[in-house]
């Protein structure tokens, strides 16, 4: 085991211990803060794969924006600590024939595709100027698509949470 | 040693950190001297030669004092909420060029720990890490002014942001690169951001000072509403390390503001000098923190001469003012770049 695969599988087990620390604790505030855990550990496996904007891009979304949005709802609920998560087993058996063909499903797409493996690492280069590129021309549509969407979603959020305000300015003023 | 670059980069690390602390603990000084000169005060002149001993006992009175953590408080979240703050604080200044290149002892060692491909992209992810010291030792401490300072400094920390990343892009074009050593070089001469970009130069500034929760954008710690904000619950070495972080933060923001807008360690007119490659490096490093040092002390004079912003002042400046600026900055710089190259 060289010092990169070392440094693999220390992000692999960060990301797998807070991953299941965000699903089986009982704090919500636990979860939430080693969700930050996760983020992190991916956010290394992908400057080990030499995908360095990709890693960055995770950071100041995911960490930078996402998550502290998700702390904000969590902070600002009542009774944060004494919050009943319930995490007890209910519907046993058509939970686990469900788990079952899921995890049929993605051995299944495991096995049989295709996987472009590269024996060695490639030399690091810059890649947010080809991902640039890529975005102003073939992908040029997806991207835009993508963007509107979030636009609208985002126009849609701020209508539903001042829906009572836009209400009453509607109303005719006697 | 087997592997002679990761030795040189240990040292680097080791050297900048050393600097880094005890630049911070003398612009502690620098600041409470200058602002006792600002208010008509003598200030700190007792310990050593014009109190230059003062940062020594502040840092012993820190740690002597006593650790005190409140009965309710979340514990964990309290500890290690102000370590998460020194960390983002002390790692951003990672990918900051501070000297060209320099031969010593036979290795040419680049003056920069870590020349990270999208150089600018980890700054602005380092940043938006900040906010969870802030937030979450606001929300450990179990108090209602610790709770509003936290809250307050992440909506101010994330509405920022957006101006500050926006007013790099202007620069970014210029320089055609992510990579801070490469926008350095294409600062060369008198082609000084600053000049080209006055604008994004502004709102950087801006944008800078609300990211280091400076006056007149420290309204996290607002001691006539919040008592101290984020940080009220805090002693002893804790409140000594978040004391430490906004300090770092603030040298580190300035050596940032130097790098993309005032030319980094380029000096004008120096090349042609023929001086040995030993002393132009040396005078690079120089050039660097000579220009730090100069915004340091802008960073400083703005904090004892404007009073504090309201609320809905800050924001309003942040969404209807910074934005629409930048962006408009954006769109004239890609015009002017179209046209004339």
């Amino acid at each position: 085991m060289n010092f990169y695969d070392t440094i693999f599988y220390f992000f692999a087990f960060v990301t797998l211990v807070s991953a299941a620390i965000v699903v089986f604790s009982k704090n919500i505030i636990y979860s939430a803060f080693s969700l930050l855990f996760t983020f992190f550990g991916v956010a290394g496996i992908y400057v080990l794969l030499n995908a360095d904007f990709i890693a960055v891009a995770q950071l100041l979304i995911y960490v930078g924006g996402i998550l502290v949005l998700l702390l904000f709802g969590v902070m600002l609920t009542n009774k944060v600590v004494s919050v009943e998560m319930k995490t007890g087993t209910l519907q046993t058996i058509p939970a686990s024939i469900i788990v079952a063909m899921t995890a049929g499903a993605l051995c299944g797409v495991f096995y049989m595709t295709d996987w472009k493996i590269v024996r060695s690492v490639p030399q690091m280069t810059t890649t947010a100027n080809s991902l640039g590129e890529m975005f102003m021309t073939t992908y040029l549509l997806p991207f835009e698509v993508a963007s509107v969407v979030l636009l609208v979603a985002l126009v849609g959020a701020a209508m539903i949470a001042r829906r009572d305000r836009a209400i009453q300015n509607l109303k005719p003023k006697i | 040693m087997r592997n002679p670059e990761m030795f040189i980069s240990l040292i680097k690390i080791v050297v900048v950190l050393v600097i880094m602390l005890t630049a911070v603990a003398y612009i502690v000084l620098l600041e409470r001297r200058l602002a006792a000169a600002i208010q008509n005060r003598i200030g700190p002149n007792r310990v050593g030669w014009q109190g230059f001993l003062q940062p020594l006992a502040d840092v012993l009175k820190l740690v002597l004092k006593e650790d005190i953590v409140p009965k309710s408080a979340n514990k964990f979240i309290h500890d290690l909420a102000p370590v998460i703050s020194i960390s983002v604080a002390l790692t951003t200044f990672a990918v900051v060029p501070f000297g060209d290149h320099i031969t010593l002892f036979g290795q040419n060692i680049k003056l920069q720990i870590a020349s990270v491909n999208v150089g600018i992209l980890y700054i602005l992810a380092l940043t938006s890490l900040g906010v969870y010291g802030v937030t979450l030792s606001g929300w450990a401490s179990n108090n209602k002014y610790s709770l509003l300072g936290g809250l307050r400094s992440s909506a101010q920390m994330i509405s920022y942001e957006l101006a500050m990343g926006l007013s790099i892009i202007g620069v970014v074009m210029l320089a055609g690169s992510l990579e801070l050593d490469k926008i350095v070089q294409a600062q060369a001469g008198w082609k000084w951001n600053i000049f080209l970009q006055p604008i994004g130069f502004i709102t950087f500034v801006v944008a800078a000072f609300a990211e280091t929760n400076r006056l007149p954008f420290d309204l996290p710690e607002a001691e006539p509403e919040l008592v101290a904000g984020y940080h009220t619950e805090y002693s002893g070495l804790k409140f000594g390390l978040f004391y430490l972080s906004e300090y770092a933060n603030m040298l580190t923001s300035c050596a940032i503001i130097t790098t993309l807008f005032l030319g980094g360690w380029q000096l004008p007119f120096l090349d042609g000098l023929g001086l040995p490659d030993f002393w132009l490096s040396l005078f690079h490093v120089g050039a660097f923190c000579l220009k730090v040092g100069v915004v340091l002390l802008f960073f400083i004079v703005i904090r004892w001469t404007i009073p504090r912003f309201r609320y809905d002042q800050l924001m309003n400046l942040g969404w209807k003012v910074m934005l629409p600026l930048t962006i408009a900055n954006l769109l004239a710089t890609g015009f002017v770049i179209l046209l004339f190259e």
